[in-house]
C-alpha cells in the first residue's frame, strides 16, 4: 500500500473528525441497511454520467442508478431488448405488454425514444456506441476482469447480453455490494468463469471506489463510515490509495 | 400472396427432432399461439434456438417444462428454474451463447456469410475449442452460422404479402430469425390487406406462412 496516501488519509480523517466520531464505527458494526447500501452505490454511479450520454444499466441494483441522475441532465438509457430512451415504469392500471425493458419490466418509451431489433441493439452495445454501462458482478479482480453469469453447480442464469455489453461499452462501471454475505468479491484473480477479461474501468461499492488502472486498483474515494482497515479486510485484491483520496457522499 | 393457415396446420409441419428458432425477448414479441400449439401437438426431441426460456408457465418455457426440448441454444435461462434444473440433471443439453453472438450467428446464416468474428468472450470459456484470429492487433473469436428448419416468429401487423411490422419492443430476435430458417411461420396480431411500405420491418419474401391470432 502507498504509505504517503495512507498518511494523507489519516490526516484528513483527523481534520474531519471521522476517526474520533464513534457513530461511524458503530454504524459500520451494525451494518448498513440494504436500502442505504443501494442508495450509496446508485447515487455514486450516477455521477459518472455526462450530459447526453447513452447508458445501459444492468438488472438489479444498477437499474436504481437512473433514479439519481440530476433532473437537468439528459441521459439516454438503452435497453438491449430494443429500446433507446427507456422511460418510467408504466402505469399499473393500463399495462402495454409490448413495451418492456431488459428485465421484463413494463416501461414507457421516453420522449425522443426509438425501437429496434436485437441486431441493432447489439450493434450499439458491442460496436462501441454506448458511452457507459453500469452492471453488477459476482467477482471483480485487480486486472479489471469480472465474473457475473455462472456459479458452476449452483446457479447458471446465463450471460444474456452482458458479455457483449462489457466488451463494447466505452466505460464499464461495476456497481455492487463490497462483499456478499461476508464473502469477498473484489479479488486478486476471479476464480468464477469470466464475463470479460480486463474490461472494467471503475468499481463502486458502499465502502469505496476503485479505478482500474494498468498498474492495478487505485482507491479514489472512501465512505467515511469505514476505516482503511475495514476496506483492507473486506478486499481480496491489492490496491493503492490515491494521493487525493476523497470521501464518498453518503 | 402468402398462405394464411391455422396454427394447427402450420405447427403440424414440424416433426420430431426438428431444429426450431423461436422469437421473443421473455414474453415480449413471442409467438405464444404457435408455441402453445407445439405444446399441444407434443412434438418431441426438438432443438430450440431462442433468446431465453421465459418462465415455466409461459410460451417457450412450457416446451422446457414438458420436456419437448433435447437441446437448447440460448443466451439467458435464469428466469426459468426448470431449465437450470434439467441442465444440471443432464436431461437437457444447454449451450449458452452470448446474446450478441447468438444474433450474429443467426444473421450470418440468413445473410449467407460463413461466420463472424467477434470480440465477445475473448479470454473467457466461450473461447474454448474455437478458432481465434487477430485483426489489426485485436483478438476475435470465430463463430459459425446458425440456422434452423423452422422459425416461429411474431408480427404485430402482417399483410397478405407477408410483410411484417412491429409495435414497441416486440421486434427483438424475430427479424433476424426470419432470415435463417427453411420455413418461417409468423404469428400476426392482425392481418391486413397491404401495409404501408414505409412501415415494413421484415420484407414479405422471408415469410412462408401466416397464422392470425384469434383465428383457429
Amino acid at each position: 500500500m502507498d504509505l504517503t496516501a495512507e498518511k494523507t488519509l489519516q490526516k484528513r480523517q483527523q481534520i474531519s473528525g471521522y476517526t474520533t466520531n464513534p457513530i461511524f464505527h458503530s454504524n459500520k458494526k451494525e451494518g448498513l441497511s440494504k436500502e442505504k447500501i443501494r442508495e450509496i452505490i446508485a447515487k455514486r454511479a450516477a455521477k459518472e454520467f455526462k450530459e447526453g450520454d447513452v447508458v445501459t444499466l444492468g438488472i438489479g441494483l444498477p437499474t436504481a442508478v437512473a433514479n439519481y441522475v440530476p433532473e437537468n441532465m439528459h441521459i439516454i438509457f438503452q435497453s438491449e431488448n430494443g429500446l433507446l430512451g427507456v422511460g418510467k415504469d408504466q402505469n399499473k392500471e393500463n399495462i402495454d405488454k409490448r413495451i418492456i425493458n431488459a428485465g421484463g419490466g413494463y416501461v414507457e418509451a421516453a420522449y425522443g425514444a426509438c425501437f429496434y431489433d436485437s441486431q441493432m441493439a447489439f450493434t450499439m452495445m458491442r460496436g462501441g456506441h454506448i458511452d457507459a454501462t453500469v452492471l453488477g458482478a459476482l467477482q471483480v479482480d485487480e486486472d479489471g476482469s469480472l465474473a457475473s453469469w455462472i456459479i458452476p453447480g449452483k446457479m447458471v442464469p446465463g450471460m444474456g447480453g452482458s458479455m457483449d455489453l462489457v466488451v463494447g461499452a466505452q466505460k464499464v462501471i461495476v456497481a455492487m455490494e463490497h462483499t456478499s454475505k461476508g464473502q469477498i468479491k473484489i479479488v486478486q484473480k476471479c476464480d468464477l468463469p469470466l464475463t470479460a477479461y480486463k474490461e472494467v474501468d471503475l468499481i463502486i461499492t458502499e465502502r469505496c471506489v476503485f479505478e482500474v488502472t494498468h498498474k492495478g486498483l487505485l482507491m479514489t474515494e472512501i465512505n467515511p463510515m469505514f476505516s482503511m482497515e475495514d476496506i483492507k479486510e473486506s478486499t481480496g485484491a491489492h490496491f493503492k490509495i490515491a494521493q487525493n483520496l476523497k470521501y464518498m457522499e453518503i | 400472396m402468402k398462405r394464411v393457415v391455422s396454427a394447427k396446420d402450420a405447427i403440424s409441419l414440424i416433426k420430431d427432432n426438428a431444429t426450431i428458432m423461436i422469437g421473443g425477448f421473455l414474453e415480449c414479441g413471442a409467438p405464444d399461439l404457435l408455441v402453445d400449439e407445439l405444446v399441444k401437438q407434443k412434438t418431441q426431441n426438438l432443438t430450440m434456438i431462442s433468446n431465453d426460456t421465459t418462465y415455466p408457465h409461459a410460451d417457450k418455457g412450457r416446451l422446457i417444462v414438458n420436456k419437448q426440448v433435447k437441446k437448447l441454444i440460448a443466451a439467458h435461462i435464469g428466469t426459468n428454474p426448470e431449465t437450470g434444473r434439467q441442465m444440471e440433471s443432464g436431461e437437457l443439453d444447454v449451450e449458452l451463447v452470448p446474446m450478441g453472438t447468438l444474433i450474429e450467428k443467426i444473421r450470418a446464416k440468413g445473410t449467407g456469410l460463413g461466420g463472424v468474428l467477434t470480440p465477445t468472450g475473448v479470454g473467457t470459456v466461450i473461447e474454448k475449442d474455437k478458432k481465434t484470429m487477430e485483426v489489426d492487433g485485436k483478438k476475435f473469436i470465430f463463430e459459425k452460422p446458425l440456422g434452423a428448419d423452422f422459425a416461429l416468429i411474431y408480427g404485430t401487423k402482417v399483410d397478405k404479402f407477408g410483410n411484417v411490422s412491429y409495435y414497441g419492443t416486440t421486434r427483438n430476435l424475430n427479424t433476424v430469425m426470419a432470415t435463417a430458417a427453411e420455413t418461417v411461420i409468423v404469428q400476426a396480431d392482425e392481418l391486413v390487406d397491404c401495409l404501408d411500405p414505409n412501415e415494413v420491418v421484415i420484407p414479405g419474401l422471408f415469410i412462408d406462412y401466416v397464422v392470425v391470432k384469434g383465428e383457429k
